[in-house]
């Protein structure tokens, strides 16, 4: 049978190998290496504060959070968790796990929300945002663990990388989402008003949306820790580590306390960041009392209170 | 008097191209060919009007005929395709997106159908809006907010969220925030649209009774021509996007432009538009401790034709004689004083009531006295003045006349005769 490839055959993966290798490489790399730094700085900064804080106290103070935001059973669930990955063994690789899901999460956040706002308000954005999202979404991870190692070398940091290219798209997405489905009238009455575009953001799209984000929040953040087992190819730690060399070594006891280590952190925080969005639709704190009701583990203030269930 | 918001010639045409359409549109083509042709939609089209000082301006029209996209041009939400709207001397349709966001901030705000409050903002910081967007600091904004919820009768509820409240409220609260930057016009789109019908009558007496005190231009968008009726000192009635006719309540319900607005008119409670001072005629009168009274008044009813005649004293009504009684009174007992025949019980009502409150005083058969605020005798209501209004008769010739003009002319250019019916109006 004839076949279109003996008349004409496409070198691709010479043509990529070439301009990763010959072009990206040896002109970029250092501008990619710079790249770096701001996310190995954040990293560095929590990294070291969750590996300096006692075992107990964070695991009061997860608890307490757990409380305020998403009620008693999950406090107890996120207590018992706690103390059972400490019991296996397995405390500081779970620190160094959420400092980088904490990490990515932070950058998808920088990124994501700003660029989920602007193609909220341009349509053309959207345009060329959207199949971005779509590639980043369904190419494999393993696809650019290569060209990531070639630039931005191993550890951490290109784990993180990784981490925030996969993890990205929810909250883009969900920002824009958010922010389109604030009822046109509220904003024909922020506009009447005088707002400038910055009030109605902030006084008018931004907390109507923020529920949605939350949600794109926890996504983001869902999907940040189902690589972690993804980046400890490339030389990132924690409890994907644990997972990945249980798997090499054929050890199936470590990567299952490794595995329920992911699963247990995965749930706790899925809980937390949960109730967090879902807070908003009921009792609508802004995003300054949600913030404070997250990190004001000691004090008790009657907004977080009511917020509890009965 | 300079008028406080001018319109001209406003056009607003959605589509990918305005200006063709625009140009077929002033070519004479009608909205319908223009959306067939070119696919564009004419929202409004040539509307022209002046709004003065401290009236309230209707603008009444079904859902569709532009109405809601009209108003939206005057705050700059939907910019006009063409044409001028001038707020005191700022052209909202030309100027600087600043200077537009100026005006808004200072002097013009918008009470919206469905609300429009803030979910996430407590009903204080609602009606704080406005305030905060100008920067004002949190403690003079949060005494505005309570002094414009006093009005409104809310200020009970400024810490509770607009979900908590019913329909009514809410709107109470849309009001407030509209007031609460003390604006000279007041835009309001259907704002009572959304609520039950009693509801709707309170709101509407509120309005009135706010206006009185707080005299802001306002223009005020609805469905119901009864609300038009009821609030407008001035009402369009639109159509199809463009003005059919403008004028006073008395005006457009006795004197309809076309066939539209006739049919509209048809169901109207008419007692409810028109006052005493529609119907209200010269009083004959007879004084009371005159000499001769008796006779006189015998004779000034003969004159007259009437069958029963005020009795005044010093101008105030005194009571009311009836031909029979006096006759009878005078011929059989030759008593001539007026004080023993006369009823003192009679009914006095002032210019501006409305014929549908003068019923019950016309259900006696006598006539009803009007009075000025001191009590003097200015006018007297025959029974069958009333019911003639009632029925439109009083005004059946003028109306056939107009009737027979648009047949002949087709549709009338709704500007000019706007401009007619307006100048010839009574004032309310």
């Amino acid at each position: 049978m004839i076949s279109p490839a003996d008349f004409v055959q496409i070198p691709l993966d010479d043509w990529v190998n070439s301009f990763v290798r010959d072009f990206l490489v040896p002109n970029f790399r250092p501008a990619f290496r710079a790249m770096q730094v701001p996310i190995t700085e954040v990293l560095a900064r929590i990294d070291s504060f969750f590996h300096w804080l006692p075992m107990l106290v964070f695991t009061v103070g997860l608890t307490l959070i757990a409380d305020r935001t998403a009620g008693r059973g999950v406090a107890l669930f996120t207590l018992v968790a706690l103390i059972f990955i400490d019991m296996i063994g397995l405390w500081a690789e779970t620190m160094t796990t959420l400092s980088m899901i904490l990490t990515s999460v932070f950058f998808c956040a920088v990124i994501g929300i700003p660029l989920g706002i602007w193609s909220a308000r341009s349509d053309r954005v959207l345009l060329v945002v959207r199949p971005i999202l779509d590639i980043m979404q369904t190419i494999p991870s393993f696809v650019y663990l290569v060209p990531i190692v070639m630039l931005f070398g191993v550890g951490m940091v290109p784990g993180i990388i990784a981490t925030i290219i996969f993890a990205l798209p929810p909250i883009i997405r969900l920002t824009n989402l958010g922010i389109r489905n604030v009822r046109a009238d509220l904003i024909e009455a922020a506009e009447a008003f005088g707002s400038t575009r910055w009030q109605m953001l902030w006084e008018v799209q931004l907390p109507l949306a923020l529920r949605t984000i939350m949600a794109g929040l926890n996504q983001t953040l869902m999907l940040a820790l189902s690589m972690v087992v993804i980046a400890a190819l490339i030389g990132a730690g924690g409890l994907g580590l644990t997972v990945y060399t249980g798997l090499g070594r054929l050890n199936v006891g470590a990567a299952t306390t490794g595995g329920i280590g992911i699963v247990l952190l995965a749930i706790i925080l899925d809980r937390i960041t949960q109730s967090l969005g879902e807070k908003k639709g009921v009792q609508t704190p802004s995003l300054w009392q949600s913030l404070r009701s997250l990190f004001s583990a000691g004090k008790a203030d009657a907004g977080a209170q009511s917020g509890k269930p009965a | 008097m300079k008028p406080k918001i001018r319109v001209e010639g406003v056009y607003k045409i959605f589509g990918e191209d305005p200006k063709g359409a625009l140009d077929a549109l002033k070519s004479g083509k009608s909205k319908i060919e223009i959306f067939e042709e070119t696919g564009q939609t004419v929202g409004v089209q040539d509307v022209s009007f002046e709004v003065g000082e401290g009236e309230i301006f209707v603008v009444m029209g079904l859902s569709g005929s532009g109405k809601s996209t009209l108003v939206r041009t005057f705050n700059g939400l939907i910019p006009p395709t063409s044409g001028k709207i001038l707020i005191d001397d700022d052209d909202v349709a030309s100027c600087s997106a600043e200077r537009l966001r100026k005006i808004r901030r200072e002097k013009i705000t918008m009470v919206f159908q469905h609300f429009a409050l803030f979910p996430h903002k407590t009903v204080a910081e609602n009606v704080a809006y406005g305030l905060k967007i100008k920067g004002e600091g949190a403690a003079s904004r949060r005494k505005k907010a309570l002094a414009a919820l006093e009005q409104v009768g809310l200020a009970a509820y400024a810490d509770s969220l607009p979900g908590e409240l019913s329909g009514g409220m809410q709107q109470r609260v849309g009001l407030a925030r509209g007031l609460a930057t003390d604006p000279q016009v007041l835009l309001m789109d259907e704002p009572f649209g959304a609520l039950d019908p009693l509801i709707r009558r309170e709101m509407q007496d509120e309005l009135l009774h706010l206006q009185k005190i707080l005299k802001k231009t306002i223009i005020f968008i609805t469905h119901d021509l009864n609300e038009a009726l009821l609030l407008g000192d001035k009402i369009a009635i639109m159509k199809d996007g463009r003005f059919v006719q403008v004028g006073t309540a008395q005006e457009i319900v006795d004197n309809p432009a076309d066939d539209y607005v006739a049919a509209f008119v048809a169901d109207i409670d008419r007692g409810r538009v028109f006052e005493a001072s529609h119907v209200v005629a010269d009083p004959v009168t007879v004084e009371q401790h005159e000499k001769g009274a008796a006779e006189k008044a015998l004779q000034l009813m003969e004159e007259h034709n009437r069958n029963a005649l005020y009795v005044v004293d010093d101008q105030k009504v005194a009571g009311l004689v009836t031909y029979q009684e006096l006759a009878v009174a005078a011929r059989e007992e030759g008593r001539t004083d007026l004080a023993e025949v006369m009823v003192t019980d009679v009914p006095v009502v002032d210019q501006d009531t409305p014929l549908n409150e003068l019923y019950g005083a016309a259900s006696a058969g006598h006539p009803i006295a009007v009075t000025d605020k001191r009590g003097r005798l200015t006018g007297v209501i025959e029974v069958e003045a009333v019911f003639s209004q009632l029925s439109g008769d009083a005004s059946e010739d003028e109306y056939e006349d107009e009737d027979e003009a648009t047949e002949d002319g087709s549709t009338p250019p709704a500007e000019e005769k706007a401009t007619d019916t307006a100048q010839g109006g009574t004032p309310r």
